[in-house]
């Protein structure tokens, strides 16, 4: 894909984030794609792409009342998002539509109009993973976390300043849920979920949903807000059971897509201003920075212990509160794309000055999927 | 135990010689006639050449504690928190997830690269699981 040739033109989060008990589903879908539309200045029927996850784009595009000319429906977990924008920017340079709306949404805490997850017995997953315990997220994706501190020497303590450090950019954002300094003490004395990872290691559970417009750069100067482009994208998947991972010092998707975002963006680590890694738990950004190649896995323990990633670092990281902190419907990876384009319009409550390349990285799954997008404001 | 029941597997046609082992106390791994790769889970092709010529054999029960965690909450149902959900490398290359028993669920007791062995638990008539205890020696 060509650099530059398509802008994000419209951005916006659901009207509150949290616990919403107020809406179904679809309702927080429509919200965002309502204050989306809004933003960008356009009218629902200006749409003729859309893409969207977990609920099918005919569910989505009949509640809204769109005609689409081009649909994505890939569903491959939280970075579902990122792999929408990926596919929109490549739809809209061969001219399948002109304006894609992606929107996201989940009742992650009120479970209002949400399928809850299930496993079938008969899946891979129900026949060789179900049976041995696994119960939700927590008690998988933390599963290759005490082989990669083993092998990487990285201290618990370490893994707690992620968690540390990311409430620290929380705590300059009103919208995130949690805002309360935290210590290093304080994650290794919260409740244990899954050893190693204790409470203040996992994300949040809440409402919410978020929704961007996409259209090519030469339309993009003609909107209201300042136009974000597309400079560099990556995706892949590796498996749906974690523990047929090909190993855990490493996540395979990660690699694939961070270094084909980074190819096709033309740029180098040192250009990056701002970062944002998909933190479902505290390992995550880890893995990021490894795989991304900001360093190699060793160093990264370090690095965020030694404070490079916090407001007034060299790498501002999940400058939102990321998913420890700010908030987690489930399907966080929109929520990151909300925060570069933010950082990229200089409009961010933790506004990175001058920052002119946003780093996107989001996970599906556990490790199951991966997709990059890299955003610069200039073209 | 605690009286709601554990995830109960379900095989399909692919999987069916896996869970046949298991009940005949065998834990059966698959090896590619024409590459000799070994993999794991079951499927009647091979994903490293895509040879449809692979054979079911007996595997040692050997491996290692590659990596868990201990689950403490919320715990799935037929399970008393804590409890180690555990990926074990086996002697033959695979990687399968189960449980680690004969030992206490603690950290210090379950250390990375501990040398484990096959142990099979029957959950009904028909399906038997394979779990891992401390190799004896």
């Amino acid at each position: 894909m060509r650099r530059n040739q398509v802008a994000v033109v419209g951005a916006a989060e659901t009207t509150e984030l949290g616990i919403i008990p107020t809406m179904s589903q679809i309702q927080l879908h429509a919200d965002a794609a309502l204050n989306a539309i809004a933003d960008a200045g356009l009218k629902l029927s200006d749409i003729d792409g859309f893409a969207t996850a977990v609920e099918t784009p005919q569910q989505i595009c009949h509640y809204l009342g769109i005609a689409p000319t081009w649909v994505d429906g890939t569903s491959v977990g939280g970075c579902s998002f990122m792999l929408h924008v990926r596919h929109a920017a490549a739809a809209i340079e061969a001219g399948l539509c002109k304006t894609v709306l992606i929107t996201h949404a989940e009742s992650g805490k009120s479970m209002i109009g949400k399928q809850p997850r299930s496993i079938a017995p008969d899946s891979l997953q129900g026949q060789f993973e179900a049976p041995f315990g696994v119960y939700g997220p927590p008690s998988m994706f933390p599963i290759p976390v005490l082989r990669y501190m083993k092998t990487y020497g990285i201290t618990h303590e370490q893994l707690a300043m992620v968690a540390v450090v990311q409430r620290e950019w929380a705590a300059k954002n009103p919208r995130a849920m949690m805002k309360d300094p935290i210590t290093v003490d304080d994650v290794l004395n919260s409740r244990m979920i899954a050893y190693p990872f204790r409470l203040l290691q996992c994300c949040l559970v809440t409402d919410g949903g978020g929704a961007l417009i996409l259209t090519s750069a030469d339309r993009a100067k003609d909107f209201p807000q300042k136009p974000v482009y597309i400079l560099g994208t990556g995706e892949s998947v590796e498996t749906p059971m974690v523990s047929q991972m090909e190993t855990f010092n490493s996540s395979r998707a990660f690699k694939v897509a961070g270094p084909l975002a980074f190819k096709e963006a033309g740029i180098n680590h040192a250009d990056v201003d701002h970062l944002m890694i998909y933190d479902a738990f505290a390992h995550l950004p880890l893995f990021g920075l490894g795989d991304l190649g900001f360093m190699p896995h060793e160093e990264t323990g370090p690095f965020i212990a030694a404070g490079h990633t916090r407001p007034g670092g060299k790498l501002p990281l999940n400058t939102n509160g990321g998913g420890l902190s700010y908030m987690h419907s489930g399907m966080y990876g929109m929520y990151a794309l909300q925060e570069s384009v933010r950082q990229m319009r200089g409009i961010a409550p933790a506004q990175v000055p001058n920052a002119k390349i946003s780093v996107c990285h989001g996970v599906g799954g556990m490790f199951a999927a991966s997709g990059t997008i890299i955003f610069t404001n200039e073209r | 135990m605690a009286e709601a029941k554990r995830a109960r597997p379900k095989p399909t046609p692919e999987t069916q010689h896996f869970w046949d082992g298991t009940k005949a106390g065998e834990l059966r791994l698959q090896r590619c006639d024409a590459c000799a790769h070994v993999y794991f889970p079951p499927r009647p092709f091979c994903p490293s050449c895509a040879s449809r010529k692979v054979s079911v054999f007996k595997a040692s029960g050997k491996g290692t504690l590659y990596s868990y965690v201990i689950n403490h909450r919320p715990a799935a149902p037929g399970f008393t928190p804590p409890y180690a959900i555990a990926v074990v490398a086996l002697e033959e290359g695979p990687r399968l997830m189960s449980n680690i028993t004969g030992c206490p669920q603690t950290p210090e007791a379950l250390e990375l690269d501990m040398a484990l062995e096959v142990t099979f638990e029957a959950l009904d008539e028909q399906i038997t699981l394979p779990l891992f205890r401390p190799a004896k020696g």
